[in-house]
């Protein structure tokens, strides 16, 4: 096994998610996944791993991770303020973290959630065909529950040449405290009056701290039924806004158990969930009326800026090997894990280990 | 049987309505549905969650169009009332009623009118239509309850119930495959593991089977209970 991370602290939440389980929610088995997919496939892709690839869903407490060997990592999603070994490390860009490195987190800057990405994936045995962590019939991810200390994570093998990439700056996600995402009314809008999709639209909803990976729980204005809130349970996709009898939407997010016995006036739509995922208790939701056209346009869009990552010039990690001679000795040094650049001139030093000790070699390129 | 109505559920979900009521009928026609678009394999469709008279459908928006999808669906139509699955199977469910397994036997028995006794011959004497699963892993909607058991919700819900506990809620009884809160009169517990995630499928009982509860004494749960923890190691 390719031991990677020893977690010294879990922080308040963090659980390994990969893009979820599909093809057992008739079992009654919970999609669960990262709540912000789009910050956990441009993690993965930052380090030159698939998408689909397995990361640390960090939940607004960030933990403390010791690095057990050279790798490369990148930080996507709500900004907990990332330093390795002290120092304020950027997010959204891959970043060498060196074994024996510690990366903690200052708090938050803003978003709930941190995704993090180490080169090859975290390193988890499936169940039922996805790494996700659902921690209430705790399966999946690292025994099923939320990380702590003490544990220690593997990753998969990566080639000797990691090939990352680079997020556009311009396309970074801002993280305000209100969000305003786009709904499409339905399956069951027709159990709410007139007036009831009007509240849903007009006001102003707060995450309350009964927010979770299974919803969020709302409060606001009440939303008025026409009968009443029951039906006949029926399956519950990703985001949908559940009104219970007390007339408060609950949105479902990734834990959401699979079906429900309750009117869902709408759906939130997907390209919307990154930013939603990144709400925190006492944010402010304003739901704006969509439709599934609309929503697939920013959906593609998305998908666009996902594509444009994974097909953009490549930023290599590799170690290097030099021949060093020493008194008309010769030794073969390998250096850490770095970004490969073209020498710029014909000296350039680099830095290498020789029996755990540190040196730094002037290392003239021949001809 | 009906039309089919298809409503977006989102950008990456659909319902499809087949009835509007919990009838044998309807849920056959659901299952019957649902394994035919799992046969058609459509590469758009990534999970199917048949319900009571319903199922979700997830897709992926970017392979197929809603519109696409509805029109792959509604050539299914016909085939809902022509039965691809075989014939069901009736699972035993081993149950020890009451006691610390079943703490509001007698409330349900005071409920009711009824001695605790009476509850169990009620209760076990009855086969139960699994209509769907959900809520959480391996978890059965039942139909057929009688209704000389019917009983309201516990007024505070348990954060604590044990895995394979056996309950009551209002016309419906169900068994918890795992530990979890919840808000039903519990009448009894079985041994058994409704929810094992090692393996496919990870449940004991399907959409489609018919359940039996099965009496049995405190002693014989023990023993069944130690066995799957002896098997498990």
């Amino acid at each position: 096994m390719n031991e990677i991370i020893e977690v010294v602290t879990g922080g308040i939440f963090t659980t390994i998610q990969d893009l979820g389980r599909y093809g057992y929610q008739r079992y009654g088995v919970p999609v669960s996944g990262a709540m912000d997919t789009f910050s956990l496939r441009i993690a993965n892709l930052l380090v030159g791993n698939e998408q689909s690839k397995a990361g640390l869903e960090i939940t607004l407490v960030g933990p403390e991770l010791k690095f057990l060997g050279d790798t490369v990592i990148a930080i996507t999603g709500g900004d907990l303020d990332p330093k390795l070994d002290g120092e304020s490390i950027p997010m959204w860009v891959a970043t060498i973290a060196e074994e024996g490195s510690i990366l903690t987190f200052g708090g938050i800057k803003n978003g709930a959630r941190a995704y993090l990405a180490a080169a090859g994936g975290i390193n988890v045995e499936p169940v039922l065909g996805s790494l996700s962590t659902y921690t209430r019939a705790k399966i999946g991810g690292f025994q099923g529950r939320q990380l702590s200390t003490g544990d220690v994570l593997s990753s998969y093998p990566t080639t000797d040449r990691i090939e990352g990439h680079f997020f556009p700056k311009s396309s970074l996600p801002k993280y305000e405290h209100s969000h305003k995402v786009g709904v499409i009314l339905g399956p069951q809008d027709q159990a709410f009056t007139e007036n009831g999709i009007k509240t849903l639209f007009k006001s102003e909803y707060e995450v309350t701290a009964q927010s979770d990976r299974i919803g969020y729980r709302l409060s606001g204005p009440k939303i008025q039924h026409k009968q009443g809130a029951d039906i006949i349970s029926d399956g519950i996709p990703f985001g949908a806004i559940q009104v219970t009898g007390d007339g408060l939407p609950i949105i479902l997010m990734s834990d959401r158990g699979t079906t429900g016995g309750y009117t869902k006036i709408g759906t939130v739509i997907s390209a919307d969930m990154g930013d939603l995922a990144q709400a925190a208790p006492g944010d402010t939701i304003h739901f704006n009326k969509t439709n599934v056209r609309s929503g697939l346009k920013k959906l593609v869009e998305e998908e666009d800026l996902i594509k444009r990552v994974a097909e953009s010039t490549p930023i290599f990690f590799s170690k290097q090997l030099f021949t060093v001679s020493l008194d008309d000795e010769r030794y073969l040094v390998e250096t850490g894990l770095s970004a490969e650049s073209t020498p710029s001139s014909k000296n350039t030093t680099i830095q290498a280990k020789v029996d755990g000790h540190s040196f730094n070699f002037n290392v003239k390129v021949e001809e | 049987m009906s039309h089919l109505t298809i409503v977006p559920a989102g950008d990456r979900a659909l319902a499809i309505k087949v009835g509007d009521s919990i009838s044998p009928e309807i849920n056959l026609a659901v299952r019957n549905l649902a394994v035919t678009l799992e046969k058609q394999q459509l590469p758009a469709i990534l999970d199917i969650v048949p319900t009571y008279c319903s199922i979700l459908i997830n897709y992926d928006p970017l392979i197929s169009s809603l519109d696409d999808l509805e029109m792959d669906i509604k050539n299914l139509e016909n085939t809902i009332n022509e039965s691809t699955i075989g014939s069901p199977k009736t699972i035993e469910i081993p149950t020890v009623y009451g006691g610390e397994y079943g703490p509001e036997l007698s409330y349900v028995a005071q409920f009711n009118g009824l001695t605790e006794l009476e509850v169990i011959d009620i209760h076990s004497g009855n086969d139960y239509l699994v209509y769907a699963m959900g809520f959480t892993p391996g978890f059965p909607y039942l139909g057929g309850m009688s209704d000389k058991i019917v009983t309201p919700r516990l007024q505070t819900p348990r954060t604590d119930i044990p895995a394979g506990s056996v309950g009551i809620a209002e016309k419906q009884t169900g068994i918890y495959p795992i530990k979890s809160p919840g808000g039903w009169q519990l009448i009894g517990r079985t041994p058994f593991n409704l929810f094992d995630p090692a393996k496919n499928p990870p449940v004991l009982v399907e959409p489609g089977d018919y359940i039996r509860f099965a009496p049995i004494s405190s002693e014989e749960y023990e023993k069944i209970a130690n066995l799957n923890e002896k098997n498990n190691e």
